[in-house]
């Protein structure tokens, strides 16, 4: 099996090997071995929130540094619509695209003018026949690891279109390769301006074997700095007009995409354990009649994510006024696309390249962890049931299962060792 | 079954706010252990049926499930007032469930039915003013 590469890091040096972490991992994927956090790569859905709560900042999230761009080349940037709120007295989009324009980038490809081509390809994906619902937004990479991983039913209701920071990157590239012909393909890179990490793990994944159109992501954190001196001597003109409306703008926040739809019954939800909450109920069939569902593993939705300077709902108020200086009318995807192509299935060229399928980070064998299990079952009777951390599990159960699997000592429990002694 | 792996899960009568804890708890286990899919799908809509039924008739009770390389046994009892006409009951759409559930969504009366669409086997043991066992069985091989 290929190794998925994450986008979370742990610094050695300032790990100091405290519980946090591992209790608030919400797929158990943490250990502390030898006083350091370690991260199951096989379990881990990059949801964060394990750099969110670290008081020691040593979780670190990967992504390319601003630094190691070569602004020689032909380089895009595709600002996610949460960048758009996190600037203070921000009136007009304008300012944004360019200081961007003013970084060196020689194009910027709104991501929220993809997301409303997405909206508008889901929309199209709804209406067809035999499509499984409710219909399961795909466009939070947490989330759509998490049902690879852990919700082997619910695969197949994930939306198939690619998400709009990559529709953005197609887009993009496309619109250079057309307007400069001059240029070599392999001298046009779009470069992402990230909230969040998880989106890293996507585009650098080996595992997911996808083909790209983002060639490079950024924290947002990294660019805001950057941006900020260039936007207070920014000049905006005509080619720094915004071409996404507010249907876009709205993706940075929950419900935002949910809403776009207009024309289904919808549940959006946001925060990792609400998530999962949610995804357990929609498998055990307990929502009745749902068209869309939208969830998003930060709160209140990509604004919230670990690499976005701003507080989250702060940024969100600001945007909801930035909405009202835009445009309403959201891009359509027919003025991309031919109408007739647009009758029946999603055209390739917009779905996701990776096909959602079950991956369970589980055994193969079943006999051998059922085996497992029970001795797991039976020691953990014997464990004091305070879930403590301290042997380096999250929890007494966990712990039992690594004792039996050979990867902890029954000696690593301190509570166990102290009644005892 | 002496032999299976064997868990135990109070379900806690006094609220619908924990119905469905076991059967979600049930459905992280059988997926650790590498249980097919499609079966994991069946028992847990089945047992959350389960869990809801105890709720809503009999202030809750116990849930125990038997694991073994063959079989998938779910064992759900209450002390509750037992099912007066089992025929009747196992009919889609009857229900005994009070107003008030109604008024929440359930008791549309299909708990007893898909609990059996959604097993391999299903016995019913119950004595009106004694209580109700079900078993839920499912083949493995």
């Amino acid at each position: 099996m290929a190794v998925y590469t994450h986008s979370v890091s742990i610094d050695p040096e300032k790990c100091t090997g405290c519980t946090t972490c591992l209790r608030r991992c919400p797929v158990e994927a943490i250990r502390i071995r030898n006083e350091k956090a370690v991260i199951n790569a096989n379990k881990c859905i990059d949801c964060g929130e394990c750099i969110r709560v670290c008081a020691h900042n040593a979780k670190h999230a990967s992504y390319d540094k601003l630094s190691d761009l070569d602004f020689s080349k032909y380089l895009i940037a595709l600002p996610a619509p949460s960048l758009f709120g996190q600037f203070n007295h921000l009136d007009e989009a304008d300012f944004v695209i360019r200081g961007l324009l003013d970084m060196g980038f020689k194009d910027v490809y709104e991501v929220a003018k993809a997301a409303e081509y997405v909206t508008d390809l889901t929309r199209i994906y709804l209406a067809g026949e035999n499509v499984a619902r409710p219909v399961i937004s795909s466009a939070c990479p947490v989330v759509v690891r998490l049902i690879k991983l852990r919700f082997p039913t619910l695969c197949e209701q994930l939306v198939p279109i690619m998400p709009p920071y990559e529709l953005a990157g197609k887009l993009a590239r496309e619109k250079a390769l057309a307007e400069h012909p001059e240029l070599k393909p392999e001298d046009v890179k779009t470069v992402f301006i990230s909230p969040c990490p998880a989106k890293v793990s996507w585009a650098k994944s080996v595992m997911e074997g996808q083909a790209v159109y983002v060639d490079y992501i950024t924290s947002m954190n990294d660019v805001y700095m950057e941006l900020l001196g260039r936007m207070k001597h920014a000049v905006p003109g005509p080619e720094s007009a915004p071409e996404a409306g507010s249907v876009g703008l709205r993706w940075a926040t929950t419900s935002g995409e949910a809403a776009s739809l207009m024309n289904e019954g919808y549940l959006s939800a946001d925060g990792i354990d609400n998530v999962i909450k949610v995804l357990d109920d929609l498998e055990s069939g307990t929502f009745g009649n749902l068209g869309f569902v939208e969830l998003n593993a930060c709160s209140p939705g990509c604004v919230g994510g670990v690499l976005a300077p701003s507080n989250g709902y702060i940024a969100r108020l600001r945007l909801q006024s930035l909405q009202k200086t835009v445009v309403v009318k959201p891009n359509k995807i027919e003025d991309i696309e031919d109408a007739e192509r647009l009758k029946g299935d999603i055209p390739a060229e917009y779905t996701e390249a990776a096909a959602f399928t079950y991956m369970p980070d589980g055994a193969p064998n079943m006999l051998a962890m059922l085996m497992a299990m029970k001795k797991a079952e039976a020691l953990a009777e014997k464990l004091p049931n305070k879930d403590c951390g301290a042997c380096g599990s999250p929890t007494c159960k966990a712990f039992a299962l690594d004792v039996v699997n050979g990867e902890a000592e029954l000696s690593d429990c301190a509570v166990r060792s102290q009644m005892e002694g | 079954m002496s032999e299976a792996l064997h868990y135990h899960f109070d379900v806690d009568g006094a609220s619908f706010a924990n119905a469905g804890k076991a059967s979600v708890e049930t459905k992280k286990l059988l997926r650790q252990l590498g249980v097919p899919p499609e079966i994991i799908r069946r028992i847990s809509v089945a047992m959350y049926e389960g869990e809801i039924n105890m709720v809503i008739h009999a202030h809750g009770g116990d849930a125990d499930v038997y694991i073994t390389p063959e079989t998938i046994l779910i064992t759900l009892k209450d002390v509750g007032p037992g099912i007066r006409n089992v025929e009747e009951a196992m009919k889609e759409g009857f229900s005994t469930a009070p107003e008030n559930i109604r008024a929440l969504g359930f008791g549309a009366g299909m708990g007893l039915p898909n609990m059996k669409r959604y097993s391999d086997d299903m016995h019913i043991d119950t004595r009106v003013g004694v209580g109700t066992t079900i078993e839920l069985w499912y083949h493995l091989t």
